[in-house]
């Protein structure tokens, strides 16, 4: 590779290329909006080519939490559970109305939008959102993790 | 057996069980004794009727009105390729009706709902508890009393109303 | 920690418990199991289900008959236009209203194309629980092209609420024959495809062949419909029955198995799905196409609203594109036309007086549609069998009580008799074989 022989970068940007690139996620799929996770995450849309292709359905080797669908009072304790379990650092994003806000579900037995729950990094809107939303929601999230301060611990040593 | 001499047929052989037929958009309704529905359904499921099917068990609340729960079962033959619906109506106090669990198998799911849903008790059921919502839910959701947006979260949650 | 359930209750000392979901891949994040284990053998289960109760029997008391309608969509997800048709034809009967011809053959369209995705995601869920991601891939596909029908015509995806009470919200896009038969050719395909992969796939055998088998007497007496119950080899089939639209007319096969057991599952809706084709393009030849508008100019919505101020009665509205279809001319054949049954045309509403007025009569609290007293009980097959809506109606514009008859509930209650005795691996095919959909199992 003649004129390409060396790089310069820093550290913080090329970790936060790196995890952008590299998201493990786990789908906590609920409700009908899972349809439409499931077109996202197959060939017509593609999520791979985002890379978060690769789903992961143990918490505990995922970095990003998708919460797909509606979460009811009856499931929260698990979704708190599960993103207990998560290691740092981890993401989470709101998918469908439901997961934002409880969506057309304003009763006694849906939670009125997971950050109730978790703390949440990027919401989807729609009901269900178009997996082209889903995507555009997806580069939101890389957007913010390239840009956000990267902590990474053996800089935090004394 | 047409739908006319069907009924009649089902009174006879229900006798006073049956206290009233109905018609709701063409299709027959009959309303039982609560205190005899076990037995009535039980004979119903044999021959010659032979609603093999339990379709549905729900119940409605008329409490405010009437002051009364009514519980709701869709029968169905396969055979004869009909629908029956019965009613049995139940006060709204304490209201306590036998199971049907051992006649039908999916009796036990059907009534746990409505035991969660309404608080109806069905007298022999082997494993009573609620089934939609969870242990330390308050109340049943169903009734008309129970106000359509009071939640009951099991965990904290950040800035709740 | 509330009391014991049963099977902490009943559990052998030295056995283990394990909890499956709901949180697990293969519950489809609604479901519970708690197995009492010795190594892989189950020796006890229990099922716990309600985790997506979303409370929609309540909120439907709170909401007005044709607002409603959206709860519907998010029932059986998978196939929101038969729950569409389920309640809006519930309505119907107890309204006593008929649907013009041509909307009734729409509906057995979209129902169809429906419920072939619905068959779709099941198998496809199952299969690649079963470790065939390939057969998720090619059926994920095929339902790309399915979907692509209903959004050309209804404007959405999977949401539509596009079949109504007295009808269908919109005609046909006019380009639906080509999207039509894109759509069945690539689902032929992708069926072949996934036979020639699965039926004689010995790991996919060994999985489902005697798994999960239930008799015929056990299926009855759970309530079972659908293509579960046909497994076992009962051809009982809502649209053979007690025919609805125009399923009479139309020649279609039941197809059943005879063991009921996991591959039987499969199999019959294998088989279904090619019997919906064949309803499709059935339908696709009796149905005409659309009546041509009448020829002249049209304005631009906006010029006919300005005009309608200045008394000027407008030309034909050029409608805006995503209510293609919904012009007040074609409405005549798409829905029942009766002020208290369906939404009057946008054209009238922005145009004239009259039109206003009665759009909101309509809408108004208290008007509406409003059904006399009593109480009905209507049913279609849905995608899991018998799709049935209870409505007791106290001559308000809400309804007093509305229960929904969901097919898969009846359908699940049978799990922990079907894996007692059985492996764990066994659990993943008999419970992805059932089709549990969480909105329509939990409500
Ligand atoms: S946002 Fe809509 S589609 Fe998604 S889970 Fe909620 S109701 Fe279903």
């Amino acid at each position: 590779m003649s004129g390409f022989d060396f790089l310069t970068t820093r550290l913080e940007t090329a970790l936060g290329w790196g995890r952008k690139f590299s998201l493990f996620h786990y789908p906590f799929i609920t409700a009908c909006c899972g349809m439409e996770y499931m077109s996202a995450a197959c060939a017509h849309f593609d999520i791979d080519r985002f890379g978060a292709g690769l789903t992961r359905f143990s918490p505990r080797q995922a970095d990003l939490l998708l919460v797909v669908g509606t979460v009811t009072h009856k499931l929260a304790p698990v979704l708190r559970t599960v993103y207990d379990q998560m290691l740092e650092p981890k993401w989470v994003i709101a998918f469908g109305a439901c997961a934002v806000s409880g969506g057309i579900y304003r009763n006694y037995a849906v939670v009125q939008g997971i950050d109730r729950i978790v703390p949440v990094d990027v919401y989807i809107p729609g009901c269900p959102p178009r997996p082209e939303t889903v995507l555009d929601g997806l580069m939101k999230l890389q957007d913010k993790i390239q840009n956000q301060k990267q902590d990474w611990r053996w800089a935090r040593k004394p | 057996m047409g739908p006319e001499t069907l009924i009649d047929a089902i009174r006879t052989k229900l006798g006073p069980a049956v206290e009233g037929v109905a018609d709701s958009c063409g299709d027959p309704v009959l309303i039982l004794r609560s205190d005899s529905v076990r037995a009535s359904m039980a004979a119903l499921r044999e021959a010659p009727f032979d609603y093999a099917v339990l379709l549905d068990l729900t119940c409605v609340d008329f409490a405010a009105p009437e002051g009364r729960l009514e519980l709701v079962y869709h029968l169905f033959s396969l055979s004869r390729n009909v629908r029956l619906r019965l009613k049995a109506s139940l006060p709204a106090a304490d209201p306590a009706v036998e199971t049907l669990v051992g006649l039908w198998k999916n009796a036990e799911w059907l009534e746990r709902e409505v035991f969660d849903m309404f608080g109806v008790r069905f007298e022999g059921h082997p494993y009573l508890r609620r089934i939609l919502t969870y242990e330390g839910f308050e109340g049943h959701p169903l009734r008309k009393t129970y106000p359509w947006r009071l939640a009951q979260p099991r965990i904290p949650l950040k800035d709740g109303e | 920690m509330g009391p014991l359930t049963r099977i902490q209750r009943e559990a052998r000392p030295e056995s283990m418990l394990l909890n499956m979901g709901p949180s697990h891949p293969a519950m489809h994040g609604t479901i519970r199991i708690m197995l009492e284990l010795d190594a892989e053998k189950i020796l006890n289960a229990e099922v716990e289900v309600g985790y997506l109760h979303r409370g929609f029997e309540k909120t439907c008391e709170n909401k007005t008959f044709f607002n409603l309608l959206i709860y519907t969509d998010r029932l059986n997800y998978v196939s929101p236009l038969i729950n569409n048709l389920g309640y809006a034809m519930t309505m119907e009967k107890m309204l006593g209203v008929t649907v013009p011809e041509r909307a009734q053959l729409i509906r057995v369209l979209m129902s169809e194309i429906s419920r072939v995705s619905d068959h779709l995601t099941c198998l496809a869920a199952m299969t690649m629980e079963c470790g065939a991601f390939t057969v998720f891939l090619y059926m994920m596909k095929a339902r790309e092209f399915l979907w692509d029908v209903i959004e050309f015509t209804a404007g959405a995806r999977m949401t539509t609420s596009y079949i109504r009470i007295g009808g269908v919200r919109a005609d046909l896009h006019p380009d639906w024959r080509a999207s039509v038969s894109t759509a069945i050719r690539e689902t032929r395909r992708v069926l072949q495809d996934v036979s020639g992969l699965i039926d004689q796939n010995s790991i996919f055998l060994g999985r489902t062949r005697g798994v999960g088998a239930i008799s015929k007497e056990d299926a009855l007496s759970f309530g079972w419909t659908g293509p579960c119950l046909r497994s076992t080899g009962i051809p009982y089939d809502v649209r053979k029955a007690h025919p609805y639209l125009v399923y009479d007319r139309l020649s279609f096969e039941v197809p059943v198995g005879e063991f009921g057991d996991n591959y039987d599952r499969y199999s019959v809706r294998m088989r279904e799905m090619e019997q919906s084709l064949r309803l499709i393009e059935q339908v696709a030849v009796l149905l005409p196409d659309a009546p041509p508008l009448p020829a002249g100019p049209a304005v631009e919505p906006a010029e006919a609203v300005r005009g309608s101020r200045r008394q000027r009665t407008p030309g034909r509205i050029r409608l805006s594109p995503n209510l293609e279809g919904s012009e007040k001319e074609r409405l005549d054949g798409l829905a029942a036309r009766s002020p208290s049954v369906g939404v009057p045309a946008k054209e009238d509403t922005y145009t004239s007086m009259e039109g206003l007025i009665s759009h909101f009569l309509f809408f108004m609290g208290g008007k509406g549609i409003r059904p006399p007293k009593g109480d009905v009980y209507f049913s279609v097959e849905g995608g899991n069998g018998e799709l049935g809506f209870y409505i007791v109606s106290d001559g308000t514009d809400r309804p007093y009580r509305l229960h929904l008859r969901a097919p898969c509930f009846h359908v699940v209650a049978a799990l922990e008799q079907l894996i007692k005795g059985r492996l764990i691996a066994d659990v993943i095919p008999t419970f992805g074989s059932m089709n549990m959909i969480g909105g329509e199992l939990d409500r």
